[in-house]
């Protein structure tokens, strides 16, 4: 009887991780529906793994705002370094012992009091992240995009985070042997003396369940991820590991089109500079109307992202009232993700057609022609989200497959074509600024 | 005709056998637009006046693409840059400078994967380089003391991270630089990049060129600096709508600093 604790905390440890890994495995799933990237990893890994360690371990661009960032900061480190804590907890649970590290006694008490501070810390500064959501209300937390779910979302995830911290708390106050040893106990030393009168079978029953519920709550917690914009915690590494290296203002050149372009100036008797590559596999489409014709990064970029609309709030289009806004694509991208992944798992692995694709059914046109493409977004992004890239995707779809831009840009291009600007001026009077 | 200012084309040059120090890439706005057109001279006068030996393609420029990529046609901007990079390869061309931060952005990061690289300079990258290597001289003259605003291009800013070049220049007039609450790599749009100049704006509740200029405003001062044709008349028409008493003038850098020097 004495083992069914651990035999417990086995199953529940095992299976919670199990779920959790057949979860990323779908992640990486849907993520690889996005077509190819042209990168070559091994080339500047360097400068790839300086960029993830400057950016989403050290959090550099979190601090741009100053307020949010350095909250941030604590919560984040607060994370991490409890995690270390984690370690001991499942030992405890799989083996029966009790605060095995603890015969390092003074160290012991210093890491358990850094916990402890860093708990209160994380608590006070998420209880700032909740007013600043739900008192303040700040603008960025409150467009159309943000009802429902990633309202719930944000909140839950808060919740979480207050009552992971609350039963550390708690479960380090009735632990009577570590309030005993009076090393560590720095915060919950204070709230002992609340418990004091407890028996000492009230006591352990109590530490008993603070231990669960927190040990539980985490693994819930983990996989509530998936589910949830939370998930950056993870994907921001990967994401600003792969994040472009090249200047922002560089937008690929489809090589596809270049074949084409080629073939086309020969027929007329140009001389075209580069040569006609006839290993480039035809494709079939130009641009993007769905998640499946958007890059691998791209896909990836739309799961890390956690919705905190630092580039929606920086948007030209968005600040004067136009329905653009960058985190909307990023969300419409990620719902439309995981509508195409579950139609593939309820169809045995195939992607059976629902008439649905993300331009139109989850970002309308308006919003795709209403960009300015300044890079605002992609400059304000903590993570190094690139919103902007879908939305010129989208609009290659809509000028060479549509051929529907707005009349007054079609106008724009025909003077290009014809006279190689974009207003109907003759090339031949090219000079004539100098009259 | 008398102010006509000496300009030669790449072919005068070739025709007699040389090759200039740098082409200078007018762009479509520097030859067609008429505000557009005061910055081109503005420059030219600048490198007429410490003789930099430079040429312009004239009839044999093109569009960059720039505003046809934005817009999604790829097709488009690729026969452009094709076509552009078969003449500017014709003459061997090396370096250039453009006054416009669209055709910089193109030609310096999207034409060298087509077969076009070059040393491509916005063109106050040239002055400031000019400056350091000792051929321009930059004094206050009118602008000595007077407080100026500098609105940061997004092709040249963000996109291609020169916040630097301008400000010096600047600098240089003696003219006490305002920023504005959104400067640098946080600076506003004008509103006319990704082709929105070349269409209106979607439905909202302000137009992006007056938000910028509300921007201006709040600075207070006389003068905004920018170094973009197309930001220049978004934040003109933003100056005009805005009517204020105090009037706003919007000029380039190269106008600035040609005027200082009473070119």
């Amino acid at each position: 009887m004495s083992f069914l604790p651990n035999i417990i905390f086995f199953i529940v440890l095992t299976t919670s991780i199990g779920y959790f890994i057949s979860n990323v495995i779908k992640l990486r799933r849907n993520i690889n529906l996005g077509i190819d990237l042209d990168i070559d990893v091994s080339k500047d890994s360097k400068k790839r793994w300086a960029n993830m360690a400057k950016i989403a371990l050290g959090q550099s661009k979190m601090v741009r705002r100053p307020i949010s960032g350095a909250l941030h900061v604590i919560v984040y480190i607060g994370f991490i370094i409890i995690n270390i804590e984690l370690l001991e907890i499942v030992i405890d649970g799989l083996f029966g012992t009790h605060r095995i590290f603890s015969f390092m006694g003074g160290f012991y008490g210093f890491l358990i009091g850094t916990f402890e501070i860093f708990a209160i810390l994380v608590l006070v500064s998420v209880s700032i992240f909740w007013i600043r959501r739900n008192i303040i209300k700040l603008k960025r937390f409150y467009e159309d995009s943000m009802k429902g779910w990633p309202k719930l979302d944000a909140d839950l995830i808060l919740y979480f985070e207050i009552i992971l911290m609350s039963l550390f708390l708690l479960m380090n106050t009735t632990d009577a042997s570590f309030q005993q040893m009076n090393t560590g106990n720095i915060v919950s030393g204070y709230i002992y003396p609340f418990f004091e009168n407890y028996s000492a079978n009230t006591l352990h029953l109590l530490e008993r369940s603070f231990w669960w519920m927190h040990i539980v709550g985490i693994l819930i917690f983990l996989n509530y991820l998936y589910f949830s914009k939370h998930l950056h915690i993870l994907l921001a590494f990967p994401n600003t590991f792969y994040a472009s290296l090249e200047e922002k203002g560089k937008m690929s050149n489809l090589k596809s089109v270049t074949n084409e372009v080629n073939l086309m100036l020969n027929e007329m008797g140009s001389n075209p500079t580069e040569t006609i590559d006839d290993n480039i596999n035809e494709v079939a489409k130009f641009g993007a109307s769905d998640v499946s014709d958007l890059n691998w990064l791209q896909l990836l970029n739309s799961y890390s992202c956690t919705e905190c609309g630092r580039c929606t709030s920086v948007c030209p289009a968005n600040i004067t009232g136009k329905k653009l806004s960058p985190r909307k694509i990023m969300m419409m991208t990620r719902d439309r993700l995981e509508e195409v992944g579950k139609n593939i798992d309820s169809n045995k692995g195939v992607l059976v057609d629902d008439g649905k694709k993300l331009i139109d059914d989850y970002i309308t046109r308006e919003e795709i022609w209403a960009c300015t493409s300044c890079n605002a977004c992609v400059e304000e992004c903590p993570i190094s989200i690139d919103p902007m890239s879908i939305i010129l995707e989208m609009r290659r779809y809509l000028v060479m497959e549509e051929a529907s831009a707005p009349s007054e840009l079609n106008n724009m291009m025909s003077n290009i074509e014809n006279n190689g600007a974009p207003w109907p001026y003759n090339q031949m009077d090219r000079l004539n600024w100098n009259d | 005709m008398s102010d006509k200012l000496k300009v030669n084309t790449m072919s005068d040059y070739f025709a007699e056998g040389k090759t200039p120090e740098v082409l200078f890439w007018v762009g479509c706005a520097g030859s067609f637009d008429d505000r557009a057109k005061k910055i081109t001279k503005a420059f030219v006068k600048i490198l007429n006046s410490i003789n930099v030996d430079f040429a312009v393609l004239g009839q044999e420029e093109s569009c960059s693409g720039d505003p046809a990529k934005r817009a999604g046609n790829e097709f488009l901007f690729q026969m452009q840059a094709i076509s552009n990079i078969e003449v500017l390869n014709s003459y061997d061309v090396k370096t250039i400078v453009t006054t416009c931060p669209h055709c910089f952005n193109t030609i310096r990061n999207e034409y060298p994967s087509l077969g076009g690289n070059y040393k491509v300079y916005h063109h106050t990258q040239f002055l400031k380089k000019l400056l350091n290597d000792g051929r321009l001289k930059i004094k206050g003259g009118s602008y000595k003391g007077k407080r100026i605003t500098y609105h940061d291009p997004c092709y040249l800013g963000r996109a291609n991270n020169e916040y630097e070049a301008p400000r010096e220049l600047i600098a240089k007039l003696e003219a006490e630089l305002i920023e504005m609450k959104r400067c640098k790599s946080n600076g506003l749009c004008c509103g006319a990049g990704g082709a929105q100049m070349f269409k209106d704006a979607e439905k909202g509740n302000k137009e992006v060129n007056i938000e910028r200029t509300e921007d201006v405003k709040e600075t207070n001062t006389e003068v905004v600096a920018t170094g973009c044709p197309f930001c220049n008349t978004m934040l003109t028409d933003g100056a005009k709508t805005i009517e204020e008493e105090r009037k706003i003038s919007v000029m380039d850098i190269s106008e600035l600093i040609a005027k200082a020097q009473d070119l």
